[in-house]
């Protein structure tokens, strides 16, 4: 079985972010970057599938030479090779799917993961979109998986449950958490992936399709009041809740 | 111009989001001059598709089939694209729900449109649409423009208002759906339900508890208040990693996002991934025994206090001021 997965070096979740002085995009000044969480479970799925039905994963990962950074990880985590598709400029998603849909044509696999959303643009986009763009069928936020005889079956998480779906091989899926528990990179893994070596080529280049006009802060919330400090506030918190926010 | 929305429905009962999309829609085409036409697909669906026309739809295109009762993306996402062609729609407006945010962007690509996902607001600047939308999980906010002919928006659920319905009814106008082995290659075969009452996404109060109620049994305590103020019940990650809440509650960056017009945080510190998931409701109310908690500094109204004590309070309260006792 032919397994991809498309990776994204991310700011750490847990990172506060400023914005550049060109108040476009955000200052990359002392921020750490990591695999995008999705993602990890993404890749660690693929792991899983390799492990049970044999064959070999790429992780592929577009953008500048700091994603070499992550896709470091994804070998130590146990990925086959890894493929920089190198690109210095900011993309949107469309633009980012044409390119990854261009490689994955290339290498056609079984299986190609995403995770559901980056954690920096949010959008949520560029996995279903390359399923489009290859013609494929495919299955997003997925929260289990399996696959018997070139058949998935997978179950999705929408709104007050799980959608079941059936989808036939080759196809995307996008990983939501709760898919499965990521591995840690072994010590024989991480000192392995040292000496395997990452493909670099060129990205395709394609023109985005949004322009972005502006980042900024959102506003800062105007003063919370605190109400009290026990259970004698409860009445005046009811009381503000019915009659200055109208509420309940 | 005109504008195409797709109007959700499962189990041929709308979603809200489906009115807030087709009254937004209706708003931007006020401001343009345009047409707003909805497109509803599903198994038996004649019979809603007219109502869209109480929230500004002028026409209201129907695609049915047994097999589209399910959601089925490859055939939605056709079925869209195409709907948008015929009509000459250059603007496609889609709830950013489960459904729409798995549609959108095959929609996108069929109409070779920029996306803007998940957006907060869309304005009318000098003729175009400028959207609004959260990236860094709500730290930053964005504005862009899409510049190709086709343009695609998903709009985050419970963000826009949908308002009443006018009463109005819209003209139906069926189209063939059609369907080819390729539409049906990944289909939606059953849905699951969830044990949970009312599901954190959908629900207009949400009450959240954190890793301070000490224990899964707590959580009764949390569903009282709940139930009291008709809400969902809602867990912080630390809670669902404990095994004490199952993960479809939980709210956050690795959660759901979600923008109730209550939400009520009980012994939750207000980490940045929480925050991420909740901070775009419209009142936050913060119940936490430390007043350096940051979930402080996004509440609208907090009692700095036990949990164990207010809790309990806080529902009689509630129950007394709607009548409930
Ligand atoms: C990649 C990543 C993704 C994440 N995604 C999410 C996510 O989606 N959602 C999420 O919630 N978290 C997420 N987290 C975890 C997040 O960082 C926090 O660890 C988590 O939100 C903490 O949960 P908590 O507030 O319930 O617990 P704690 O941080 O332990 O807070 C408990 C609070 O309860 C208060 N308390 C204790 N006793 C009482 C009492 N008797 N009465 C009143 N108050 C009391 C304490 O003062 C404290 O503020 C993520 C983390 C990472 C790294
Ligand atoms: N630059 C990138 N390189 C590789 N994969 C990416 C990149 N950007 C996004 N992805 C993948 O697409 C998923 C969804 O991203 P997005 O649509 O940007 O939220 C991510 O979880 C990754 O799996």
């Amino acid at each position: 079985m032919k397994l991809a997965v498309c990776i994204n070096h991310v700011p750490d979740t847990a990172t506060k972010i400023n914005i550049a002085a060109d108040g476009k995009a955000i200052d990359r000044t002392g921020v750490t970057y990591i695999i995008g969480p999705y993602d990890e479970f993404a890749l660690e799925e693929c792991l899983r599938l390799k492990e049970k039905n044999g064959g070999d994963v790429t992780a592929i990962s577009l953008g500048g030479d700091t994603h070499k950074e992550t896709l470091r990880k994804a070998l130590a985590m146990g990925a086959d090779k890894a493929v920089l598709l190198k690109d210095d400029n900011a993309r949107d998603s469309f633009a980012v799917a044409r390119a990854l849909a261009d490689y994955l044509k290339e290498i056609s696999p079984d299986v190609v993961f995403f995770g559901k959303q980056s954690v920096d643009y949010d959008d949520g986009a560029v996995g279903v979109m390359v399923a489009e763009m290859l013609g494929m069928p495919s299955v997003s936020v997925c929260v289990k998986l399996e696959i018997v005889n070139g058949k998935a079956t997978a179950e999705r998480e929408i709104e007050g449950g799980r959608e079941v779906v059936e989808a036939t091989l080759p196809a995307v899926f996008t990983a939501q958490k709760g898919l499965n528990e990521p591995r840690y990179p072994s010590l024989k893994g991480i000192m392995g992936a040292k000496s395997k070596p990452i493909e670099e080529r060129p990205a395709s280049v394609v023109a985005g399709k949004t322009e972005l006009i502006k980042m900024e802060k959102p506003p800062a919330k105007a003063g919370g009041k605190i109400v009290g400090t026990d259970a004698g506030a409860v009445p005046e918190l009811v009381r503000l809740l019915h009659e200055e926010a109208k509420v309940i | 111009m005109k504008i195409l929305v797709f109007a959700e429905q499962r189990e041929n009962k709308f979603k809200k989001p489906a009115f807030e999309a087709v009254k937004t829609a209706r708003s931007i085409a006020d401001q343009l001059n345009g047409e707003v036409i909805a497109l509803v697909v599903g198994g038996d669906v004649q019979s809603i598709a007219p109502s869209l026309g109480g929230y500004g739809a002028q026409k209201v295109l129907i695609a049915e089939d047994p097999r589209l009762a399910h959601y089925a993306s490859r055939a939605y996402a056709r079925l869209v694209a195409d709907a948008a062609e015929a009509h000459q729609a250059t603007i496609v407006l889609i709830p950013a729900t489960a459904m729409g945010k798995d549609l959108a962007p095959r929609v996108a690509v069929r109409l070779d449109a920029g996306l803007a996902s998940d957006c907060t607001a869309l304005n009318v600047e000098g003729g175009e649409i400028v959207a609004t939308r959260p990236v860094y999980a709500g730290k930053a906010l964005t504005q862009l423009k899409v510049n190709s002919a086709s343009k695609v928006f998903t709009l985050r659920p419970n963000v826009f208002a949908a308002g009443e319905s006018s009463g109005a009814v819209a003209p139906v106008e069926r189209m063939s759906a059609d369907l080819t082995e390729q539409d049906l290659s990944c289909v939606a075969t059953e849905i699951k339900q969830s044990s949970a009452r009312l599901d954190v996404s959908e629900a207009d109060i949400i009450v959240t508890g954190g890793r301070g109620l000490k224990g899964p049994e707590h959580f009764a305590m949390i569903e009282q208040l709940a139930e009291a103020l008709g809400a969902a019940v809602g867990a912080s990650r630390a809670v669902v990693d404990a095994g004490w809440r199952p993960h479809d509650e939980q709210v956050g960056q690795t959660g759901k996002t979600v923008s109730p017009s209550l939400y009520v945080a009980v012994a939750v510190s207000g980490a940045i991934q929480h925050l991420a998931g909740m901070s775009s409701s419209k009142y936050i109310v913060a119940i936490n025994k430390d007043k350096d908690a940051p979930i402080f500094q996004v509440a609208n109204y907090g009692i700095v206090g036990d949990a164990f004590e207010i809790i309990p309070a806080l529902t009689a309260e509630v129950k007394k001021m709607l009548g409930k006792n």
